[in-house]
């Protein structure tokens, strides 16, 4: 018994000299035992990308047994408050905003405050908000994209139009196809998330971040007249017939086509669309990017761009490991890395940007951009986002009942919040 | 019954010596063994059905996102549910299916009257009208949306043979609930054909003969002969198709997630939209709708379940 004591005491303080000596030496250390990951990346692409960058990250903690485990990206969205409640990973993926909070006011997220010291905020410093609740961070961003409008340059060039810079410009361009036969906007609204991008990016324009924060987080009435002006310039849209027809039945991917196909120009989505299209046969000649384009001169552009993130759960078994692999994803040259496999941008400012002329203008546009917005889906509280997103594809169809439309929303806003 | 009711030599045994217990159990076995072979599935029925369905009582009256604390409302969530345009669509579609899923009955009968017959390969006709009732309802959905793509769909083909289209029939608010009852009666139909096939087979071919001999045919025939004797299989067709046209659920997710708009839903998505998916987690309120569909099945079940204690009790 004595015995046992001892050994235990010695131990114990081992343990605590390791602890204390800081984490310069803890990261010297060997990191042993399991760490189980989850992640939602389920599409080929992502899904290579992240197997890849667990792979480095074995080769430098050879005595670690890694475990990986990838969900199908819809499922994930269902399974996570099971697993992050009962059997929890060690590390699991995903998104910034309003879309963790419910986690970490449940207590499921672990504090990882610690991580983001002085250097480490300096560098990600522009998803560092959308990472904080309570004043705390609750993961760790590893990429972002951009939202903006991606048109057929060769159809541009073909009926003389060029990029627009204002609202009138925009509905100019629209027109001018639409007198050739050939639609303005692709968009499949079959899973409702696409209306959104529209109603953000109007939004934003007619009435300012501010404002569009303000009405996600739930501090402005849906009938303000600020929200019926936003409607009011998305109607213009709607009567000109600018979008294709029966967008209600596509996803955002089957309505696809149309662009590629040539009888849609433009599609108001994130850099992941530019995929999809090359490998549809596009060459980057015949794809073009610009800002969704200003429609009140006096309001700051901000955009639209969706942070995916890394978070440990609170009932997580390593959390020694699983630090040291949120310190390897946040690291510059990993960042680097794996967005330029993703096609996205990294947040790390050291980190580098891959060649790529959409990277590129993405990138320059969100680094002047007033502000950034997650997307409406990750700034309002899931109820809200699930009725806004309902009433923006109604509206989208039927424009008429923008008033049951409002009422109803407000009515959830008055429960939700 | 005679086998149960001799002893077997165990009890014989216990018999000599009787115990308290094995007096009791061998004055009583005939009245006991029938509730020990039903334990096991009672038991199983209890926790699996009835207690959910208690849970679900006792859930609704709790406003609770499944992770954290649960917080009594009373009649909240039913209050919310009287104001809820959307489960009043839900209710609507709910009734529309009931009504035209019952379509499947007479379509069952017609095609299993056709099939009825004996001509070379009349098998293989019969598999190939079952064959949609084996596919699984998620197929059959999947199949269906193709079918219906307003852009490269065969129906838009048919369409435009006519002249007419392209019609979006998913995608319009009006025709989705009417183009996902259809795929649902695809197989249906084949579950009814099936069921009066089988009741077709008992049909007493001596009956038919008198009724021939006094001069019954064609739809007399059907109506005063063939029909009445089909009335076992007529109940039970009846019964699943009411079921299943109250627990719609799989097609309407997989065809349409209960869009456009939410115009497509029924209970039972509506349902599992608020409580289980995305941007739902709304245990009470999903559990409100389960227990509002759970009464609206009570009343068929309660007219299934006397009318089979009546029948019986006849017998």
């Amino acid at each position: 018994m004595p015995i046992a004591k001892t050994t235990l005491a010695a131990l114990a303080a081992a343990t605590m000299l390791v602890g204390l000596a800081g984490p310069a030496s803890a990261q010297q250390e060997p990191l042993t035992g399991d760490l189980r990951i989850f992640l939602d990346t389920s599409n080929p692409a992502p899904r290579a990308t992240m197997e890849d960058m667990i792979a480095r990250f074995q080769e430098m903690h050879p005595d670690l047994a890694i475990e990986t485990t990838i969900i199908d990206r819809e499922a994930y969205k269902t399974q996570l408050r099971n697993f992050l409640s009962a059997n929890a990973p060690d590390v699991a993926t995903w998104h910034a905003g309003n879309r963790m909070a419910p986690y970490v006011e449940a207590g499921l997220l672990e504090d990882v405050s610690d991580l983001w010291d002085e250097e480490t905020s300096r560098l990600l410093a522009s998803s560092k908000a959308s990472m904080t609740i309570d004043g705390k961070q609750w993961g760790v961003p590893y990429t972002y994209y951009q939202w903006g409008v991606y048109y057929r340059e060769d159809l541009f060039q073909q009926y003389g139009l060029s990029e627009p810079e204002t609202w009138d410009q925009f509905k100019d361009n629209c027109q001018t196809l639409l007198d050739n036969g050939v639609k303005c906007f692709a968009i499949g609204t079959k899973f409702l998330w696409t209306a959104a991008g529209w109603f953000d990016y109007i939004n934003l324009r007619t009435n300012g971040y501010e404002f569009h924060m303000d009405l996600t987080a739930g501090r402005v009435p849906w009938t303000d007249e600020r929200v019926r002006a936003t409607f009011a310039n998305w109607r213009e849209l709607i009567d000109m017939n600018a979008y294709i027809d029966n967008h209600t039945s596509y996803s955002w991917q089957e309505a696809l086509p149309f662009m590629v196909q040539g009888d849609a120009a433009m599609y108001l989505m994130g850099n992941f669309v530019v995929a999809p299209l090359r490998e549809a046969g596009l060459t980057d000649d015949q794809i073009g990017f610009h800002q969704f384009p200003a429609i009140d001169d006096s309001i700051p552009m901000a955009e639209d761009a969706p942070t995916d993130t890394f978070h440990i759960p609170a009932q997580a078994q390593n959390k020694e490991a699983a630090r040291a692999f949120l310190r390897y994803v946040v690291d510059a040259e990993n960042q680097s890395i794996i967005n330029a496999q993703l096609g996205q941008l990294p947040i790390n400012s050291a980190a580098t940007i891959e060649d790529d002329e959409f990277l590129a203008e993405g990138f320059e546009m969100l680094s002047n951009a007033h502000a950034l917005a997650q997307f409406f889906d990750r700034d309002a509280p899931a109820e809200m986002a699930k009725a806004g997103m309902e009433g923006f594809q109604e509206f989208m169809v039927r424009p008429d009942n923008l008033d049951a439309i409002l009422q109803r929303l407000e009515r959830v806003r008055q429960r939700v919040y | 019954m005679v086998a149960v009711a001799t002893p077997p030599k165990e009890a014989a045994r216990k018999a000599e010596a009787p115990t308290a217990f094995g007096g009791y159990w061998r004055r009583n076995q005939l009245k006991l063994a029938p509730w020990l072979f039903l334990a096991p599935g009672a038991a199983m029925f209890l926790l699996y059905v009835i207690f959910p369905i208690v849970q679900s009582f006792q859930i609704s009256f709790y406003e609770w996102d499944g992770l954290g604390a649960k917080e009594w409302v009373g009649l909240r969530n039913y209050e919310e549910l009287w104001w809820d345009d959307a489960f009043y669509t839900s209710l609507r579609n709910n009734v529309i299916w009931l009504v035209l899923y019952l379509l499947a009955i007479p379509a069952g009968l017609f095609i299993a009257l056709f099939l009825n017959q004996t001509v070379a390969g009349i098998r293989i006709y019969k598999s190939l009208f079952f064959f949609p009732f084996v596919i699984s309802q998620v197929v059959v959905g999947l199949v269906f949306a193709w079918f219906y793509d307003p852009t490269f769909g065969l129906f838009n083909e048919l369409l435009g043979v006519f002249g007419l289209g392209p019609v979006a029939v998913l995608g319009d608010p009006d025709l989705v609930t009417y183009g996902i009852i259809a795929a649902g009666l695809w197989p249906q139909t084949a579950y009814c054909m099936i069921l009066y096939l089988t009741g077709l087979n008992a049909v007493d071919p001596e009956q038919i003969e008198a009724g021939r001999l006094d001069g019954a045919k064609g739809w007399r025939m059907l109506w005063y002969v063939v029909l009445p004797q089909l009335r076992p299989a007529t109940f039970i067709a009846f019964v699943v198709t009411i079921i299943g046209a109250l627990r719609s659920f799989d097609l309407v997710s997989v065809m349409t997630a209960g869009g456009p708009f939410g115009e497509s839903r029924v209970l039972a998505y509506y349902m599992f939209e608020v409580a289980l998916s995305e941007y739902g987690f709304r245990m009470g309120y999903g559990a409100a709708i389960a227990v509002v569909l759970f009464l609206i099945m009570m009343i068929y079940i309660a007219f299934f379940l006397t009318k089979m204690y009546r029948d019986e009790k006849g017998v």
